[in-house]
């Protein structure tokens, strides 16, 4: 295994009293796959949202690429600039562009100047098969074009780790595929360390180094994506498999 | 009244379009239901008892070119030769007489530089420095004592262009409070929070005059001996201060429409808080309100004439004046009434220009 470019040591979360992750440990390696499942409530959401601090965890040890997540706000910033996150409500700006939006972190944050700053936009927006729109505001594109530009915003930062919360959950069903082709092909090409939480059991087949299944803020199993499917141990994982494999 | 009768237009929606004869036009709009006609024939009753009036007051039987009160009470309407005689008290109030081109073209440069402002694309770096020009030559123009003007003690300034003045630098500079305390009273450090609140509910919690007074009276109990702070820069900030709780108030609204989802989105892109709330959330929430927040410029515009409790000469009051000419007595009607249209052109103007904003700032919302 090559290093790990995430670490996660008993790593505890409550919401008021509701215990939301019980003792995660999770060691990630630099371009591994892992796709996070379980039903809904398993607090899968909330452990990719420690990784770049989006929930502050109460007990335990997150580090990151050697910094460790603690309260001090550099070290926040640090984390952020090299974990990029895309949401399943696409959470783009509506009152910039698409070019806009997708310069908006590389100027300001990495000082990047603006000319470059675009021409690395551009390059992205190819990469997601639609330089077309870099003019027009994101109310103006369809459900997939959004999450794919917003995939784009992300890869502009040049992040080291991708985080990718239920992307195509809120997509109408004939515009999954254009977003998960370009997630297959950021797997493939780039060789990006990816977190995905995603109900996409082909995907996980098809991508992922590593399945994992969370159930009340536990992780329950893991495993590679073939034997998971084909074999899996644990009762609440067969159940949870037969509920959505139909 | 068509504004009671809703559906008409829900009707036509989609519908080819097709011209109705007047009868149907009138019998849908306004004769719809028994109501609607009594409301219909109550509102023609009330134009016809004031507008054939008004017109006969104000036009027909008006005078423009009297020069005696005598004479111009003879014809029975509105005297607007007294308008005409008194403009320039009205608009410059007690500054010295053969001064006034002065205090005019420091109007003609307020005005100016707010129509310009009006422009999207002077929007960038060169507004900060058109205004800092534009201010120090009113304040050039209003006070002198260099390049051979002579010196005019701010307690002389008055009318119209003092008037511009106190909304004008009252809109600037509590603009950029109001937003600071909004955001202020969102924050999550306790201290900055409780500033803030405190702050913003002890202004609305007092009247403007009563704030007025307290400049005028009360602050000098706590100045240093010997310290004077201007009367007119009192009232001043005053003005500023009642303002910008208002103003917070206003855009602590739009802040909290803005869904967390934009928040979050700029966090994981690594943005700091105050590139955030510049780039990202005051955008937009100052968008979502302009319309109350015109509507704070626009009360603040007509709330200068409080100053007039202090002893300063505002629009309202140097008209007042006019008003004390032995000469020319028992033209309040006129006065008012042209006082009155002056209020009226800009604040109308202000409300136009707020809805033209709105919509070209629209980019086709979807959250």
């Amino acid at each position: 295994m090559a290093h790990a470019i995430m670490r996660m040591k008993d790593v505890n979360k409550w919401f008021g009293k509701f215990h939301v992750l019980r003792n995660i440990n999770l060691d990630v390696a630099s371009g591994e796959r892992i796709v996070i499942c379980g039903p809904s409530g398993s607090g899968k959401s909330t452990l990719i949202r420690c990784i770049n601090r989006l929930e502050e965890h109460q007990s335990g040890q997150i580090v990151v690429e050697g910094t460790e997540i603690t309260n001090d706000l550099r070290h926040v910033e640090a984390i952020r600039r090299e974990v990029g996150m895309v949401f399943q409500h696409f959470n783009l700006f509506p009152h910039l562009t698409v070019l806009e939006n997708l310069t908006l972190g590389p100027i300001w944050v990495l000082k990047l100047p603006r000319a470059e700053a675009e021409k690395r936009a551009m390059q992205y927006l190819e990469r997601v098969r639609i330089p077309d729109q870099a003019g027009k505001f994101p109310g103006q594109l369809s459900g997939g074009q959004q999450q794919r530009v917003a995939i784009a915003r992300s890869l502009c930062m040049d992040p080291k780790i991708m985080l990718f919360d239920e992307p195509t959950s809120a997509l109408d069903p004939e515009m999954v595929k254009e977003v998960l082709d370009v997630m297959v092909g950021l797997a493939n090409e780039s060789g990006m360390t990816m977190l995905v939480v995603t109900h996409e059991m082909g995907f996980a087949r098809k991508v992922a180094d590593r399945v994992i299944f969370m159930d009340q803020g536990e992780i329950i199993e893991q495993n590679t994506p073939d034997a998971f499917f084909d074999t899996p141990e644990n009762d609440r994982t067969k159940l949870f498999l037969s509920q959505i494999l139909h | 009244m068509s504004s009671v009768n809703t559906t008409s237009t829900a009707e036509n929606e989609g519908a080819p379009s097709k011209r109705l004869s007047v009868w149907a036009w009138l019998r849908t709009h306004l004769f719809s239901s028994p109501l609607n006609s009594l409301l219909t024939i109550l509102s023609v009753w009330l134009l016809l008892a004031i507008v054939p009036a008004l017109i006969e007051w104000s036009v027909i039987r008006s005078n423009f070119s009297a020069s005696t009160a005598q004479e111009c009470r003879s014809t029975g309407g509105a005297c607007w030769a007294f308008i005409i005689e008194k403009h320039r008290l009205i608009l410059f109030g007690l500054y010295p007489y053969d001064e006034q081109w002065r205090p005019l073209i420091a109007t003609g440069i307020l005005l100016g530089t707010i129509i310009l402002s009006g422009f999207r694309r002077f929007w960038n770096f060169w507004l900060v420095v058109i205004w800092t020009v534009a201010l120090i030559a009113v304040a050039i123009l209003m006070w002198g004592g260099v390049f051979g003007m002579k010196f005019v003690e701010n307690n002389l300034w008055g009318g119209l262009p003092l008037t511009l003045i106190l909304s004008t630098f009252g809109i600037a500079f509590a603009f950029p409070i109001g937003v600071v305390l909004a955001l202020g009273r969102r924050s999550n450090m306790p201290a900055i929070k409780a500033i803030c609140v405190v702050y913003i509910e002890l202004i609305r919690g007092v009247p403007l005059i009563s704030l007025l007074f307290m400049s005028s009276v009360m602050l000098p109990l706590f100045l240093p001996e010997g310290m004077n702070i201007d009367k007119l820069l009192r009232a001043q900030i005053a003005i500023v201060m009642f303002a910008a709780a208002y103003i917070a108030e206003t855009v602590r609204g739009g802040l909290q429409a803005i869904p967390k989802g934009q928040f979050e989105g700029a966090d994981s892109l690594g943005l700091n808080y105050w590139q955030q709330m510049r780039l990202i959330v005051l955008p937009q929430a100052l968008k979502i309100v302009i319309p109350p927040l015109v509507g704070i410029f626009i009360a603040m515009f007509k709330d200068t004439s409080l100053v007039v409790v202090i002893g300063i000469f505002d629009l309202t009051q140097s008209g007042k004046a006019a008003l004390t000419d032995q000469t020319w007595r028992g033209f309040s009607a006129e006065l008012y009434f042209f006082i009155a249209l002056i209020y009226f052109v800009f604040c109308f103007s202000m409300s136009k220009y707020s809805q033209s904003l709105e919509k070209r700032l629209a980019t086709g919302y979807q959250r």
